[in-house]
C-alpha cells in the first residue's frame, strides 16, 4: 500500500442494526423457547464479541415447525400464484428497504466486509425474490406441463458462508412454488434469518409458511430426517451432503445438495491481463475464499506465467485487511476458528508437500479470525491444495502449455461446481467450455451471480440447480 | 521490477517499420472492456473521509492543470487565471499553487508573466489543437512559438486519423519531430482524443505508441469532444505506463482531461492512480488534471473541511 495516500478508516454505522440480547426459534409465526430451553451463542468473528444468544433447535422443536409448515401447507399452496406473488413482491421490497441494516449485520455475524454485503449480497437477495415473485403466477408456463404442484414441506439447510444469500435462494423459489419452508441457518450465522422472520411477519406472511430454527447439525440431521419433510435442499460441505444423502436414500423424499468445488481459473496466454488479475482476485478472495464455486486452482498458461504471478502478486499488495465494517476493507475475517484452523491445516499440509507458498506483507487484527491472502505455486495435480476444497483466501497455481491439458487438469477433480475461461480469442472460449465438466463457466468474469442463471454441480458437487428456471423444478412435482 | 514475459522488451527497432510497429502494438495483452470497467467502479466506491480527504484535496489542487481554451481568451484573462493559480484561495494562504496553466501559444507570454517568480509551470496546447489537422511543418512552428515564449509543457494532439487508418508510423514519427522541438526545455503531454480512438485496444496501442516515441506524458482527451476522461481509460493508462516502466526504467505521466468538475471525481482519479501506481505517480510531476472548473470545486470543499460549512461559488474567485 502506497504510504503517501492512507484511507482514514470508514466505519459503516453499527447504529442502524438493533441486535436483541437474545433470540428464539420462529415457528408458526412466532419466536419461541426451544423445548429443552437450550441456547447458544454467536459471535462476530471480527471481534469474537458475542452478539445474541440464541435459541437452540432440537429434534422436538424440528417437528413443532414442521408440523406448523405442513398446516400452513394447505392454504398457502392453494393461493393463485399471483397472491403469493404479492407477499414474495413485499418481502423484495422490504428487503430493499432495510438492505443498509441487513448488510451491517450481516457483516457483523458473518466477518465479511462491509462492501460486499451491501453491493453483492443484499442486492442479488433481493433480486431473488423480485425474480421468483414474477414466476409465481407464471408456473403453468414454465415448461414443466400444466399446473405443476408444489411438493408439500421443504426442509432446508444452509450455509455460514452467504447466510442470507442461500436463505433467499432456498426460500424464493420454495414459496412462490406453493411449497412451505422449515430452514436451518448455520450455527455461526444465525442472525440474518431471525431478522428475516421478521420481515416475513412484516410483509404479513400467513404464519407457518416460513419457519426458521437457528441450531447445530444434529437439528439440521433431525430436519432432514422428518417423515413429513417432502423436499430437502442443502448447500454445505460435501461430507455433510453425503450423509444427507444417505439419509433418505429410499424414501420419496426429494433432494437438491450444492456442495464443495475446486474451480478452474483458465489463463490463457492471449488473456486481457490487467482483467484476468482482477478476476482471479475475486475469483479467490471474494468472501475470503469462502465460496464453494471459488476458482481456487489458477491454471496459466507456461508462457505467461511469470508475468501473470508477477501482476498478481503486485495486486494483492494493494488488497486491505481488517475491520469488516470498513468500507475500504477488501478482505475481512475468517468466519469461526473452527474454520480458520481448517484452512491453516491444509495451508501446512501445502507447505509440507513442497509448494511454495506467499502472502503480501499484511498485518491481522490481534482478535478475530484473520487469514493473509496466501498464494501457492509450484503445485502440481498430486498435491493436496490442488484437489480438496480449502475454503479459505488460499489460491493454488498450476501451470499449462496446451488447451487440452488444460481442459484436463481442470476435469482431474473429485469437484466439478465452476471453472473460468481468460481468452481474448472467442472460439477459443467455446471450444474449452464444452469441454468442462462443471455447473457454471465463467469466461473473462468470475464468480458473478444472478437470479436468472441457474447453478449447481456435477460430480461430488452436488446434483440439482439453483435459480433461473431449472430452479423451480426442485420444488415442483414435475 | 521488470517484467520477463510478453510484450518482448521494446526493441530499438520496433519503429523500423509501419509493420513492425504494428506487430508490436498489436502484441499487447487485450482489455476486457466489461472488466476494465467493473474495476474502475469499484474503485470508486472506496470512502475517502476527514484526514485523508483534506490529504486528497490539497494534492488534487497541486495537480491541477488550469486550463483556459476560449476563442474569446484575452492576455486579461490569462493573467487573471494565472494569479488564481499561483494563489487559488487568497483567504487561505495554506492553499497549494495548482501545478500549471494551460493556455494556447499565443497566450503563452501573458501566462509567463502572471505566474513569474511561482511553481506554476505554463503549458500550452500546440499542434493545431484540437483537430491536429494540419501539416507537420505547421504543427512544429505552433511548437517552437510556443517554446520561444516560455512554454515548460507541450500538449500535443495525436493524428486521429492517421492512427485510426493504422498508419501508427506517421503518428510515432510526428511525436518523435515535436519532442525533439520541445527541446530540452519543455515536457511533452501527448494526447490522444481517446473518446475518438474509440475502443481500450486503441487507448492502450496509443499510450504505447506515445510512450516509444518518447512522450513525457499521456493524455486522455482535449476537452472537445463528447466523451473525455473516464475512471476507467485513465486506469487503463495507468495500467500503460505502470507496465512500460517496468520494462524499459522510464516513468512517464498521465493526465485525464474535460469532463472532471467535482472533488468526488477528482478523488476517485486519484484512488485510481494511489491503487494501480502507487505513491511513485502521487505528486504533480506525474500526474495532473486538465480541468478549468475542477479547482472551484475544491476549494469550496476546502474551506468546508477548514469551517465546516458551505460557502457558496462567491466565496471563490471566478477564473
Amino acid at each position: 500500500m502506497a504510504s503517501a495516500f492512507e484511507y482514514a478508516p470508514a466505519p459503516e454505522s453499527r447504529s442502524v442494526v438493533d441486535i436483541a440480547p437474545s433470540y428464539g426459534l420462529f415457528i408458526d409465526g412466532e419466536f419461541v423457547e426451544a423445548a429443552d430451553g437450550k441456547v447458544f451463542k454467536t459471535v462476530s468473528p471480527a471481534t469474537e464479541e458475542v452478539l445474541s444468544e440464541i435459541a437452540q433447535a432440537g429434534e422436538a422443536d424440528v417437528d413443532r415447525a414442521v408440523r406448523a409448515a405442513r398446516k400452513a401447507f394447505e392454504k398457502w399452496s392453494a393461493l393463485p400464484g399471483a397472491e403469493r406473488a404479492k407477499y414474495l413482491f413485499r418481502i423484495a421490497r422490504i428487503i430493499q428497504e432495510r438492505s443498509r441494516e441487513l448488510a451491517v449485520l450481516e457483516t457483523l455475524d458473518n466477518g465479511k466486509p462491509i462492501k460486499e454485503t451491501r453491493d453483492a449480497d443484499l442486492p442479488l437477495v433481493a433480486a431473488h425474490f423480485f425474480y421468483y415473485a414474477g414466476w409465481a403466477d407464471k408456473l403453468d408456463h414454465a415448461g414443466f406441463g400444466a399446473n405443476p404442484r408444489p411438493l408439500g414441506v421443504a426442509g432446508q439447510v444452509i450455509p455460514w458462508n452467504f447466510p442470507l444469500l442461500m436463505l433467499a435462494w432456498k426460500i424464493a423459489p420454495a414459496l412462490a412454488t406453493g411449497n412451505t419452508v422449515v430452514l436451518k441457518p448455520a450455527e455461526t450465522t444465525p442472525l440474518s434469518a431471525l431478522f428475516f422472520a421478521d420481515i416475513c411477519r412484516q410483509a404479513g406472511l400467513p404464519k407457518g409458511v416460513v419457519n426458521i430454527l437457528p441450531g447445530y447439525g444434529d437439528a439440521g440431521a433431525a430436519l432432514v430426517e422428518h417423515p413429513d419433510v417432502d423436499k430437502v435442499a442443502f448447500t454445505g460441505s460435501t461430507a455433510v451432503g453425503k450423509a444427507i444423502a444417505r439419509q433418505v436414500a429410499g424414501t420419496d423424499k426429494k433432494v437438491t445438495l450444492e456442495l464443495g468445488g475446486k474451480g478452474a481459473n483458465i489463463v490463457f496466454d492471449d488473456a486481457p491481463i490487467d482483467q484476468a488479475v482482477e478476476g482471479i482476485v475475486t475469483g479467490i478472495f471474494f468472501n475470503q475464499g469462502q465460496v464453494c464455486c471459488a476458482g481456487s486452482r489458477l491454471l496459466v498458461q507456461e508462457s505467461i506465467q511469470d508475468e501473470l504471478l508477477d501482476s498478481l502478486k503486485r495486486r494483492l499488495s494493494t488488497l486491505r485487511l481488517g475491520d469488516p465494517l470498513d468500507k475500504n476493507t477488501d478482505i475481512g475475517a475468517i468466519n469461526s476458528a473452527e474454520q480458520l484452523s481448517r484452512i491453516t491445516t491444509l495451508v501446512e499440509a501445502g507447505e509440507a508437500e513442497g509448494a511454495e507458498r506467499w502472502s503480501p506483507a499484511c498485518e491481522l487484527p490481534s482478535s478475530g479470525y484473520w487469514f493473509a491472502p496466501t498464494l501457492f505455486t509450484n503445485v502440481t495435480q498430486a498435491h493436496t491444495i490442488a484437489r480438496d476444497e480449502i475454503f479459505g483466501p488460499v489460491l493454488s497455481v498450476l501451470s499449462f502449455r496446451t488447451p487440452d491439458e488444460a481442459v484436463a487438469k481442470a476435469n482431474n477433480s473429485q469437484y466439478g461446481l465452476s471453472a473460468g475461461i481468460w481468452t481474448e480469442k472467442g472460439s477459443r472460449i467455446l471450444a474449452v467450455a464444452g469441454k468442462l465438466r462443471a455447473g457454471v463457466i465463467w469466461s473473462n468474469t468470475f464468480n458473478k451471480f444472478d437470479p436468472t442463471s441457474p447453478f449447481g454441480g456435477y460430480k461430488e458437487s452436488g446434483f440439482g440447480r439453483e435459480g433461473g428456471r431449472h430452479g423451480l423444478e426442485a420444488y415442483l412435482d414435475v | 521490477m521488470p517484467t520477463t514475459a510478453s510484450p518482448a522488451h521494446p526493441p530499438t527497432d520496433v519503429a523500423a517499420s509501419d509493420s513492425t510497429l504494428r506487430g508490436f502494438l498489436h502484441g499487447l495483452p487485450g482489455v476486457d472492456a466489461v472488466g476494465l470497467e467493473a474495476r474502475a467502479a469499484s474503485l470508486g466506491t472506496r470512502s475517502v473521509k476527514t484526514t485523508a480527504k483534506a490529504y486528497a484535496i490539497d494534492l488534487a489542487i497541486s495537480m491541477v492543470d488550469l486550463t483556459t481554451l476560449e476563442g474569446a481568451d484575452t492576455p486579461g484573462k490569462v493573467r487573471a487565471l494565472g494569479a488564481k493559480a499561483v494563489r487559488p484561495d487568497p483567504t487561505d494562504r495554506t492553499t497549494p499553487a495548482t501545478a500549471a496553466v494551460c493556455v494556447y501559444p499565443d497566450m503563452v507570454a501573458p501566462a509567463k508573466e502572471a505566474v513569474a517568480g511561482s511553481s506554476v509551470k505554463v503549458a500550452s496546447v500546440a499542434t493545431a489543437f484540437p483537430a491536429g489537422r494540419a501539416a507537420l511543418a505547421v504543427k512544429l512552428a505552433d511548437v517552437r512559438d510556443a517554446v520561444a515564449a516560455g512554454a515548460d509543457e507541450i500538449d500535443m494532439v495525436i493524428d486521429r486519423g492517421a492512427f485510426l487508418a493504422g498508419h501508427y508510423l506517421k503518428v510515432y514519427d510526428e511525436i518523435t519531430a515535436v519532442k525533439e522541438a520541445c527541446g530540452t526545455s519543455a515536457r511533452l503531454k501527448v494526447i490522444f482524443e481517446t473518446g475518438e480512438l474509440s475502443t481500450y485496444d486503441n487507448i492502450r496501442r496509443a499510450s504505447w505508441l506515445g510512450m516509444l516515441a518518447g512522450a513525457d506524458f499521456i493524455k486522455t482527451s482535449t476537452g472537445k469532444v463528447a466523451v473525455n476522461a473516464t475512471p476507467a481509460n485513465t486506469l487503463l493508462m495507468l495500467e500503460a505506463v505502470r507496465d512500460f516502466r517496468a520494462q524499459t526504467g522510464v516513468q512517464v505521466g498521465v493526465k485525464p482531461a474535460g469532463g472532471i468538475r467535482t472533488t468526488k471525481d477528482a478523488i476517485k482519479f486519484l484512488v485510481l492512480v494511489n491503487e494501480t501506481v502507487g505513491e511513485d505517480w502521487l505528486d504533480n510531476h506525474w500526474f495532473r488534471f486538465g480541468a478549468s472548473s475542477l479547482l472551484n470545486d475544491l476549494l469550496m470543499q476546502r474551506q468546508k473541511l477548514a469551517t465546516g460549512r458551505y460557502s457558496g461559488p462567491d466565496y471563490v474567485t471566478v477564473d
